[in-house]
């Protein structure tokens, strides 16, 4: 079964890689080591402490607090909110919902009509990333993407340990 | 006084056969039997056939390794051997066929390569022949030919026929085997296979019923007489046919090899041990690649029949709502359900529960479980919610389904992005993909053929769609379609040996992947003329005024489509006087190039994507637009020296490159495009600036957005769709109505909006309104 340093788990994450290297890797069985050393490496690339339980995203993650909460974070440094909450509730928001705003996207024609369908880009409040993108109806609720049962995932299935806030 | 059925049942319960010569089941059995109990064994043990150990497969590994590898090959070998018989491309270049064996009580056991979501639909036939007594009358007797492409009996659409033949062992039936391929054309009220025009089922092509029509290994005149007089383009359907008969008779002589060479009983242990195998090797690869918890996603695909030439009560825009949750549980078991898809309607986009179930598949063995072992042990592991009355379970046998993929590709993008974020979140970054094309369009037509005949077409370039992005590397570009993996665009110089269409181009369309980091697979346009018509029409097929995916992690949706054609043109006088005249693709539609360079006295330059058939003769010319998918993560993260390259190669216009990915880029001597990462720096700094300025909070916007669903602000497309999903939904209702805290007596209610609500018959509100 294959196995990757943790100098190639950040060539991946970079995307770095050579697409030979990629297609082994999807060809593989997938290495059971691989969570905990992509999760060593982002803890490592990240500026902040608090112990990452999970990445919930490009540029987020769910961190362990101190006070036993565990919260969505940027890789800036901004908190949203509980990972239970909706972290694009607690994003900022822009909505292309005209043609002339579709048409800085893409080009007439190819773009949706707005009459069906709008835009909606999810901003992180610290660093403005685009986090996410939703192409939605008028009036869609806020997509809740993901909701995680990280107890049931690191208890029961890795049958490994919670991070934990260093004392 | 008793019934048919309950006459039936006494006799299948006293052996009383009337032209077979009793029950063909194991251990005297009756199929009905057999498939009852192997359905209450599942599920009060939680393992296939109540396997809770795999002796054989325990006690010799390499043996049961052995069968399986001679049957896997085998089904696979058939496959390629039998599409040669096809003349049809669409078999024949695009591989668009398929061949799976069978338990007696019509569980797939191993499957070819191929469009493999007829995995489950030639079960759903096999299925309801046993259920519908078929040992009794017509009976089932080995070297019989049965066929079926029914859409209400389980089928994808009608254009996918299945042959199914059972395969005996001294008077005991041991399994069946089906094969299907995708006819060019059934008979639809409008030509091809995928037909726009039908609104209902008996508008969508013959459609045969589970029916005998062979036996001792021949077909039947009466059958032949009256399929081929129901069908165009007869001898793609004739050669069809046979490449299904042929692959079936290669997989019959092998299962009767293996059985011959392990014994029947053998042969019967690995059957059941096989499908609990894949079972448990879908439950492993969950807890593999998966985190448990909750997925959400929609998408949407628009249903513009306002304007078309089709029955009253089908003129109606509408959008085709997709929501689904994927639940990953505890114990692995995946969930996917898709409570708040609104109503199905009168065209031809309506799927079946089996469509859907069975065509995960084709989505899960190219991401979650990409192995061989492509049987219903998955099925068994897994759990799915199809609203009834929705588009995906139309309680009406009068919807129609010919073109099932205008919809079922669209469904399928969320569950992508839904899988991908497990992926992503375990690392396994090389699996992420942020969703799939709209794998559209068709272009589609018929008329009278070079050769005098009837004939219809189908052009299958949307094969070769693009791919959504990774989360390490760009989506491939112009190369394949969710619905088969081994999709790929034909050859030019077959679609015009068969097709009076001639090439005025194939090229890449810049700006049809969604942007991102790494930015979605392109599509591409193809430019045809019409070279050899005779009563011949054309229409297309396709996603226009929405994008049916959303990007991933801040990448942007595909781009959505548009229509071009030109009718009456001038294109014969051009040619004779070598004057420029329409090539390659419509790169730029902000500054189109065709329209310069021919006359015609119609132009087609809209959204009206899917079409119903209009005449076209010799020099009239139709774009093809082949879509692009879907991108991942933010834009201005892709290196520039990529923009700079993308633009080069023609998949992104110079001037995006600032505007969508804040990259500087400027023009050499030769034409060529370098980044300029200096102020491209500054660039990007500025656009992060604006999003600042432009946004709001997302709370803050939720305010405005909900004063605008009070005053009921939004197209009647959208209103109906809502109505349509509210009418089916209370959940979905009340989770929609509790997110934006809407009163008590708001509501949008279908029969309120000035649209035809013929054929709606659920309708939790009739009663309480």
């Amino acid at each position: 079964m294959a196995k990757y340093n943790k100098k190639k788990i950040g060539e991946l994450i970079d995307g770095t890689l050579e697409f030979y290297e990629l297609k082994d890797m999807m060809s593989s069985h997938k290495d059971p080591e691989r969570f905990g050393t992509y999760m060593s490496v982002l803890q490592e690339r990240v500026t902040w402490d608090d112990p990452i339980i999970l990445p919930a995203g490009l540029h987020l993650y769910i961190v362990q607090k101190a006070s036993g909460d565990r919260i969505v974070k940027c890789d800036c440094g901004h908190e949203f909110c509980d990972y239970k909450d909706n972290w694009k509730l607690h994003a900022n928001i822009y909505v292309r919902d005209t043609e002339e705003k579709m048409n800085e996207i893409y080009p007439k024609l190819m773009a949706p009509d707005t009459d069906w369908q709008v835009i909606r880009e999810y901003y992180c409040p610290g660093c403005d990333t685009q986090l996410e993108v939703e192409a939605v109806t008028p009036w869609y609720p806020i997509i809740k993407d993901f909701e995680p049962d990280i107890d049931t995932f690191y208890n029961e299935w890795l049958k490994i340990p919670l991070p934990t806030v260093k004392a | 006084m008793t019934t048919k059925q309950e006459e039936l049942t006494t006799q299948i319960q006293e052996g009383v056969f009337q032209q077979s010569t009793g029950p063909i089941g194991w251990d005297g059995k009756t199929l009905k039997q057999m498939r009852k109990e192997i359905d209450e064994i599942s599920k009060e043990t939680g393992h296939y056939a109540g396997l809770k150990t795999l002796p054989f497969k325990e006690s010799d590994p390499i043996r049961f390794e052995k069968i399986f590898s001679k049957l896997r090959g085998g089904v696979v070998h058939a496959r390629e051997t039998a599409k040669k018989v096809a003349a049809s491309p669409i078999v024949e270049q695009e591989g668009e066929l398929c061949f799976s064996l069978y338990t007696p009580d019509a569980d797939s056991i191993v499957t070819s390569t191929g469009i493999i979501i007829h995995v489950g639909t030639m079960g759903a036939a096999i299925k309801y022949m046993i259920e519908n007594d078929y040992e009794v009358n017509p009976g089932i007797a080995d070297k019989d030919i049965f066929c079926n492409n029914d859409n209400h009996v389980g089928n994808v659409h009608t254009c996918d026929v299945h042959t199914l033949v059972p395969i005996f062992w001294e008077g005991e039936l041991l399994g069946w085997v089906g094969g299907v391929t995708h006819v060019i054309d059934t008979g639809a009220s409008s030509p091809g296979s995928m037909s726009v025009g039908p609104v209902n089922r008996y508008e969508d092509g013959y459609q045969v019923t589970c029916r005998k029509i062979g036996q001792n290994d021949v077909l039947s005149k009466d059958w032949l007489l009256e399929s081929t007089r129901s069908v165009r383009a007869v001898k793609y359907w004739t050669l069809d046919e046979k490449t299904r008969v042929a692959g079936c008779h290669m997989i019959r002589d092998l299962v009767l090899d293996v059985i011959r060479e392990e014994g029947p009983d053998v042969y019967k242990s690995f059957i059941r041990e096989i499908i609990e195998d894949g079972r448990r090797g879908f439950v492993n690869q969950v807890k593999t690649m998966l985190v448990p918890g909750e997925y959400r996603g929609v998408s949407f695909v628009d249903v513009p029949f306002k304007d078309l030439p089709v029955h009253d009560y089908a003129k109606v825009n509408s959008i085709m709502h997709s929501p689904s949750k994927i639940k990953v549980h505890k114990d692995a078991k995946l969930e996917i359900d898709f409570e708040g898809t609104n109503r199905w309607g009168w065209h031809s986009f309506n799927a079946t529960p089996v469509s859907i179930t069975s065509g995960i598949w084709v989505m899960l063995s190219q991401t979650l479980a990409p192995n061989d072992r492509i049987n219903d042990g998955a099925y068994y592991a897994s759990e799915f919610g199809i609203p009834l009355g929705s588009w995906l379970n139309p309680d009406d046998l009068r919807s129609a389904h010919a073109n099932t993929w205008h919809s079922l590709v669209a469904a399928w993008s969320p569950l992508w992005r839904g899988l991908s974020r497990s992926y992503f979140a375990r690392g396994y970054l090389e699996e992420v993909n942020a969703g799939n094309a709209h794998t559209t369009n068709w272009l589609q037509g018929g008329g009278i053929g070079p050769d005098g005949e009837l004939h219809a077409i189908n052009s299958f370039e949307c094969a070769a769609s693009g791919v959504g992005a990774s989360a390490v590397k760009d989506g491939i570009s112009h190369s394949a379609a969710l619905w088969n993996p081994e999709g790929d665009m034909g050859d030019m110089e077959i679609w015009e040996m068969l097709e009076p269409l001639v090439y005025l181009g194939r090229q890449i369309l810049p700006g049809s992947g969604g942007a991102g980091k790494y930015r979605g697979g392109s599509g591409w346009q193809s430019l045809r003329l019409g070279w050899g018509t005779n009563d011949w029409t054309m229409f297309v097929a396709g996603s226009g005024h929405m994008a049916t995916d959303c990007g991933l992690m801040g990448g942007y949706p595909g781009a959505a489509g548009y229509r071009y054609s030109a009718l009456d043109t001038d294109l014969k006088e051009r040619f004779a006087k070598q004057l420029p005249f329409p090539q390659g693709a419509d790169v730029d539609p902000d500054n189109p190039k065709w329209d310069t360079v021919i006359d015609a006295k119609t132009i087609h330059r809209d959204r009206q994507t899917v079409s119903t058939e209009e005449m076209f003769k010799d020099y009239d010319v139709i774009m093809n637009y082949l879509r692009g998918g879907p991108g991942f993560g933010d834009a201005l993260e892709r290196d520039p020296k990529n923009v700079a390259e993308d633009i080069n190669a023609g998949y992104v216009l110079p001037r995006y490159a600032e505007k969508v990915y804040g990259v500087a880029v400027k023009e050499g001597k030769y034409g060529e495009y370098t980044a300029d990462e200096a102020k491209t720096i500054k660039i990007r700094e500025q656009i992060r600036k604006d999003r600042a300025k432009r946004s709001i909070p997302a709370k803050e916007w939720m305010k405005q957005e909900k004063e605008r669903i009070l005053n009921k602000e939004a197209s009647p497309q959208v209103q109906h769709m809502y109505a349509g999903s509210f009418a089916l939904s209370e959940q979905f209702t009340d989770e929609f109505k509790g997110f934006w805290d809407l009163p008590k007596e708001w509501m949008v209610y279908e029969e309120d909006l000035d649209v035809p609500t013929y054929g709606a018959h659920i309708n939790r509100f009739k009663e309480n309104k």
